[in-house]
């Protein structure tokens, strides 16, 4: 990125996403949320609000949870990304996937990825999560569809390690 | 998404000297930007004014919890995780690490910064009251040097701070000396998690024979500017904790603050809650005495 | 050959592992080569002529394709019921946000400046944005008197009971707008071509509403139009009739154009300017004995139906037909109509007018109770339904429900008894006040009366030359379970494993028209002709010679393979036939309503806190009798999500208006509950079959919505001994009514819990 003034110009971000290096021109205000739909294809990560408040945006920048819809592109420069498309590479991820769909954690799935996203998240910090612990970790994804319920047990049930009672 | 990304300019000196130097020269142009998680949300509502964007996610010097044997200082760029995983700020701070966990959900808490909850000067900010009772002083970092300032003189009214055009919040600093204080923090909002606070009350006590020796209330969401109740900590100090007294801070507490009705609440019912949060701390307050 | 009982397992979500992975296809994940953007210019007054309409220059329009209804080549309405809602205002608007003009534009951020550039004047009119304003009828917006629709059912002779009543109870009750909140907001992409004519694919519920809409909009025949769902992300109602409206605005951009258009609502455009549940007002007039027995009554219940009729009518006749509860009444006057107001027209939202009518009779119920000194739970026993009674449009009852059993279950389930008691002792100190209340109610499924036969819903099944099994229906998937359990049907039947069939993108060119994906019908009317028209594959094949009884999976391959090769296609239809003793009278608004009701008790727990005033729900039983569980997992899940946007509805969804339009039109100020905020959901089900539905199956997914708001309401009542009237029922209206005293009103029979 250039240090002095730039026009309203697009720029070159580089980032890893999934594993592979990406190379994207994009107006630095871009949202990483459409950069990764419109110009990575990458349509798995879906908007449901544009404000942050429903987390179906949820990816993983750097190890952290983020909404991507919230981030500006420029500030992906050099960061490392997981979206829900780059999760069969990991173990856990798979097994979160498999218990969603045994639990009918999912049900129109628009929330699902950034769901399974902040459990990711959650289970990589805390590998045995108490039903308090997943309750706050996934505070930030809102399902109008299940009512919760089912996406704890699957979470719960994907969790490498159970939690002490 | 109602704004055209190509009409708007982020530019990312990256160093704390490139950043000062850009504000420095051109001043009030250049909005900073960190986690984005209240600039972000403008923008996308098509709300945002200011064109000309300047990163400050990417600045170290920024993003560092100090730990100094009488204080700690706090980059204003660290985020509502930061600080929540900092042994020091859990354990000395517990009100800025509990309103850190009440900010948003967890995606919010790993981009917003302390930073931009003061820049953004929400009177329903979360860590505001805590940054009051802990006596907090400011840092202002411009191209001309450092300034410092007592915190509580920083928000003159309803989203005016007294940031100079060419200026950067630099860090926070808390004193080191409210280990031996009770503390008590409540947020009351339309939901447990991901909301705007209605009321929102950080406070701290310490009794010694029975009485109130030092105690330090401040609501947020009940005036243009978090607030720092003065008037019933004074009514307060040197009192044995009974009924009467509760009950006299209780009304003190209505008399003193300013809420107004809005979009997620009334202006009664916020009234009603700041005295009733302040009334069941002093409650808690009492007994914790007791217990000592 | 295959495992015996798939109806009636938990065999996985059919479309799960694309949900799961990210790979399911919505209509925004869709891109088609020369694609346009489309915008909506909206009216920003209630109601008014519209005057000049001014381009500012400063956009270059020459980039843009502009459409107004002078572009309409068919008809300028979203044909529905009543076909009053224009698709585009052409000489006057009727609520804020109707759409005006349309824009496209091949770079979607060039498009909310370009809609700010559109200057309109109106000659504003007077606007009315209440059911009393409209009522006063000094401003008449539609018709000749604001009344969409209305309906008089009787049974019985009222007017001679009010002599014998040992006691007459009144009382008025509120339920406010609510917004669907689908996670996927409304989007469409459209196209057209001479030859194909208009394709729209879409975010919906319907295809066919949509198709007809096209028909009419665009002046097209049949063979013209083509609708496609997608992958859809939540509907519940609110895209049922709404996105012929989308749809119609996409195609005439993309008619004007000839480039496909695609039109995604952002959170604001979608909250602002579509469809909500309807604000009601019921009022109760009930005479009673002094054993707290019903002996008849009045009830009248009013919606607002928005500034089109819509679905009003329907709205309001299951509104209608639920108003009396699960209670014997015998006899009853109900008057019911919905009303027009300046406001975005109110449609569909999962229970379709029963939550509202049920949460009064529900709420009533306790205030009978109050006056005549007996419990909630034993006033509701002295009323319930019997089998061999009738309900209030005089539909015998003929399962042999139990609601005294189901009741007794629920109040076990939820240790009812006991924590009553331990709440009572515990509300003497503290600030957190324990309560619980509950809720017995009643829920039909599939369309009203003769709506079913008007359906004539049409399904096939085919089987592909490699055996694999095709269902193919025009019902949508949208979350709720279609994919899976109309597979698992069509598995049954044949006798093949689940992985065998799978079901067909609802198509309009591929799919037979099987009715809407509403009213909770699928399951229980579009399943039985799944099973029919499954069957109808195995007897063409058994009749040819070409399969035996017993068959294995690789037999069926084989015969498929013989079959097709010889005949091309092996597809069998079957179309709905009304069940022979459902008889419905239209004008009287009596006899059999539904072909099954569902029943259900629901409890819940809560804690008021006093010092900030806000209800949680500690604790939910939700037990209902629906025939039979076809899938336990699907089953529970559209049970606890029903109940999680109920207890919304109840205590935090609260759309704030101000002259017609929404205030809080973004998610951080209307709020869902969270992962936070909800208790433990436990789910409990009693099967007694059903006669008229797919393996017993009865609706489940409308159901859910009906009970929880009054259990809570109840549950308030009993913890803190005041008694509201009105959802939603928010932290301020609690603190008002204990520091009032206007406005809710103190029932509780003993002093305890009072602030």
């Amino acid at each position: 990125m250039n240090p002095s003034k730039e026009t309203a110009a697009k720029c070159e971000v580089s980032f890893t996403v999934n594993g592979e290096k990406k190379k994207v021109l994009a107006h630095p205000m871009e949202r990483l949320l459409d950069v990764l739909r419109n110009e990575l294809k990458l349509t798995g990560t879906k908007e449901g609000c544009g404000e942050g408040e429903c987390g179906s945006c949820s990816i993983l920048l750097d190890g952290m949870l983020v909404n991507s819809c919230l981030v500006p592109v420029a500030q992906a420069s050099g960061a490392s990304m997981i979206t829900i498309e780059g999760i069969p590479a990991h173990d856990l991820l798979k097994s979160l996937q498999e218990a969603f769909l045994e639990c009918g954690g999912a049900q129109c799935g628009i929330c699902t990825p950034g769901m399974i996203l902040a459990a990711v998240h959650l289970l990589e910090k805390t590998p045995d999560p108490a039903l308090a612990d997943i309750r706050e970790g996934l505070a930030g994804n809102l399902c109008r569809c299940t009512g919760y319920m089912q996406i704890f047990e699957a979470v719960s049930k994907a969790a490498p390690r159970r939690a002490a009672k | 998404m109602r704004a055209d990304p190509s009409d708007y300019k982020l530019v990312s000196p990256g160093t704390l000297k490139g950043v000062l130097s850009l504000l420095s020269s051109e001043p009030s142009q250049w909005l900073p930007i960190a986690g984005g998680t209240d600039v972000m949300v403008l923008y996308s509502a098509g709300k945002l004014l200011n064109h000309n964007l300047i990163n400050i996610w990417n600045i170290p010097e920024l993003r560092q919890i100090e730990v100094f044997p009488d204080s700690i200082r706090i980059g204003a760029a660290c985020t509502y995780t930061a600080l929540r995983e900092h042994g020091t700020v859990s354990k000395e701070f517990p009100l800025l690490a509990t309103a850190a966990s009440w900010t948003g959900g967890i995606a919010n808490q790993n981009r917003g910064t302390l930073g931009g909850n003061i820049a953004n000067a929400s009177p329903a900010a979360d860590s505001l009251p805590a940054l009051l009772v802990y006596d907090a002083e400011i840092t202002l970092i411009s191209a001309r040097g450092e300034r410092r300032m007592a915190y509580r003189n920083f928000h003159a009214g309803y989203k005016k701070i007294a940031l100079a055009p060419d200026e950067l919040i630099q860090s926070i600093s808390l004193p080191r000396r409210f280990s031996g204080f009770f503390s008590h923090a409540r947020k009351v909002g339309a939901r447990n998690a991901q909301a705007i606070s209605k009321v929102c009350l950080a406070a701290l006590g310490q009794c010694a024979s029975g009485a109130i020796r030092d105690v330090r209330l401040a609501l947020g969401s009940v005036a243009p500017v978090p607030l720092r109740l003065h008037e019933t900590e004074r009514v307060l100090t040197g009192q044995k904790i009974e009924a009467s007294l509760i009950d006299a801070a209780g009304k003190c507490v209505v008399k003193e603050i300013r809420p107004i009705d809005d979009i997620r609440s009334t202006a009664r019912y916020r009234a009603a809650v700041a005295g009733n949060l302040v009334t069941e701390f002093l409650e808690k307050l009492a007994a914790a005495g007791s217990r000592a | 050959m295959t495992a015996p009982h798939i109806v009636g397992s938990s065999v996985p979500r059919k479309e799960g592992w694309d949900k799961v992975t990210g790979a399911a296809r919505y209509v925004d994940d869709m891109v088609l080569p020369g694609m346009l953007y489309g915008a909506t210019v909206r009216s920003t007054i209630a109601r008014g002529k519209i005057g000049k309409i001014s381009f500012d220059p400063g956009i270059t329009w020459s980039e843009f394709v502009v459409v107004s209804s002078k572009d309409i080549p068919g008809k300028n309405c979203i044909a529905l019921i009543l076909d009053d809602q224009p698709c585009l205002a052409s000489e006057a608007v009727n609520h804020p946000e109707e759409p005006i003009l349309l824009l496209a534009h091949p770079d979607r951020h060039k498009l909310r400046k370009a809609v700010e550039s559109v200057a309109i004047d109106y000659d504003p009119l007077p606007s009315i944005h209440s059911i009393e304003e409209s009522e006063e009828q000094s401003t008449i917006i539609w018709g000749g008197d604001n009344i969409l629709k209305s309906y008089l059912v009787e049974k019985g002779d009222v007017d001679s009971v009010w002599k014998e009543a040992a006691h007459i109870v009144e009382g008025e009750y509120f339920t406010g707008a609510q917004e669907q909140l689908y996670i996927e907001n409304n989007g469409v992409i459209a196209a057209y071509d001479p030859e194909h004519g208009v394709t729209v694919w879409g975010s919906l519920q319907c295809p066919y509403y949509v198709h007809k809409a096209l028909m009419a909009l665009c002046g097209l025949p049949e063979n013209k139009v083509r609708v496609v769902q997608m992958e859809t992300g939540g509907a519940f109602g609110g895209k049922e009739e709404y996105p012929s409206m989308i749809a119609g605005h996409a195609a005439l951009l993309a008619l004007k154009s000839g480039r496909p258009v695609k039109i995604i609502y952002d959170r604001m455009e979608d909250m602002v300017a579509t469809t909500k549940r309807h604000p009601s007002r019921t009022r109760h007039r009930t005479a009673v004995d002094r054993d707290g027995k019903i002996l008849g009554g009045e009830i009248n219940f009013t919606i607002d139906g928005g500034a089109y009729a819509t679905l009003s009518s329907v709205v309001l006749s299951r509104g209608t037909i639920h108003a009396g509860g699960p209670y014997h009444w015998p006899c009853v006057r109900i008057r019911t109509k919905a009303v027009a107001t300046n406001t975005p027209p109110h449609g569909a939202f999962r229970g379709f007018g029963a939550p509202q009518s049920l949460f009064a009779m529900e709420r009533h119920m306790n205030r009978i109770a109050h006056v005549v000194g007996i419990s909630p739970v034993e006033v509701r026993r002295r009323n319930f339904l019997k089998p061999g009674q009738t309900t209030t449009t005089q539909q015998v009852i003929r399962e042999e429900i139990n609601l005294h059993h189901l009741l007794d279950r629920a109040l076990e389930l939820s240790d009812y008894a006991a924590k009553k008691k331990r709440f009572a002792e515990e509300n003497k100190i503290g600030a957190r006040k324990k309560g619980i209340g509950i809720a017995a109610f009643l829920h039909g499924a599939g369309f009203t009366g003769s709506g079913e036969r008007y359906l004539n819903s049409l399904v096939g099944v085919e089987a592909l030359a490699d055996g694999t099994v095709r269902v193919l229906v025009s019902s949508a998937e949208f979350g709720q379970g279609t994919n899976t359990v109309l597979c698992q049907f069509a598995a049954e039947a044949l006798a093949l494993p689940y992985r065998n069939v799978v079901i067909a993108q609802p198509d309009t060119t591929v799919v037979p028209n099987s009715g809407p994906t509403v009213a909770s019908r699928t399951a229980m009317i579009v399943g039985k002709l799944v099973q029919s028209a499954a069957q109808g594959i195995k007897q063409t094949l058994t009749k040819t010679g070409l399969l035996a009884d017993g068959y294995t999976l690789e037999q069926f391959r084989a015969a498929c393979a013989q079959y097709i090769a010889a005949h091309e296609t092996l597809k069998s239809y079957a179309r709905y036939e009304a069940p022979a003793n459902v008889y419905w009278d239209d004008e009287k608004y009596r006899g059999e309503a539904y072909a099954a009701f569902a029943w259900a008790v629901y409890v819940a727990g809560v804690t008021v806190d006093l010092t900030t005033y806000a209800v949680t729900v500690d604790d939910f039983v939700a037990l209902q009798e629906v025939g039979n569980v076809i899938n336990p997992v699907l089953a529970e899940g559209q049970i606890t999500g029903g109940v999680a946007q109920a207890i919304g509805f109840a205590l935090y969804e609260k759309v704030l208006w101000q002259n017609g339009r929404m205030l809080n039109n973004q998610m951080t100020n209307y709020i869902m509950p969270g992962s936070l905020d909800l208790p433990p959901i436990r789910v409990f089900f009693q099967e007694l079959g059903n006669v008229h539905g797919a393996h017993g199956a009865k609706g489940i997914g409308e159901l859910p919505m009906d009970g929880p708001a009054p259990a809570i309401v109840s549950a308030v009542e009993d913890a803190i001994g005041v008694s509201f009237h009105s959802i939603p029922l928010q932290p301020e209206d609690l603190f008002e009514a204990l520091h009032h005293e206007s406005v809710g009103q103190a029932v509780s029979p003993s002093t305890r819990g009072r602030a």
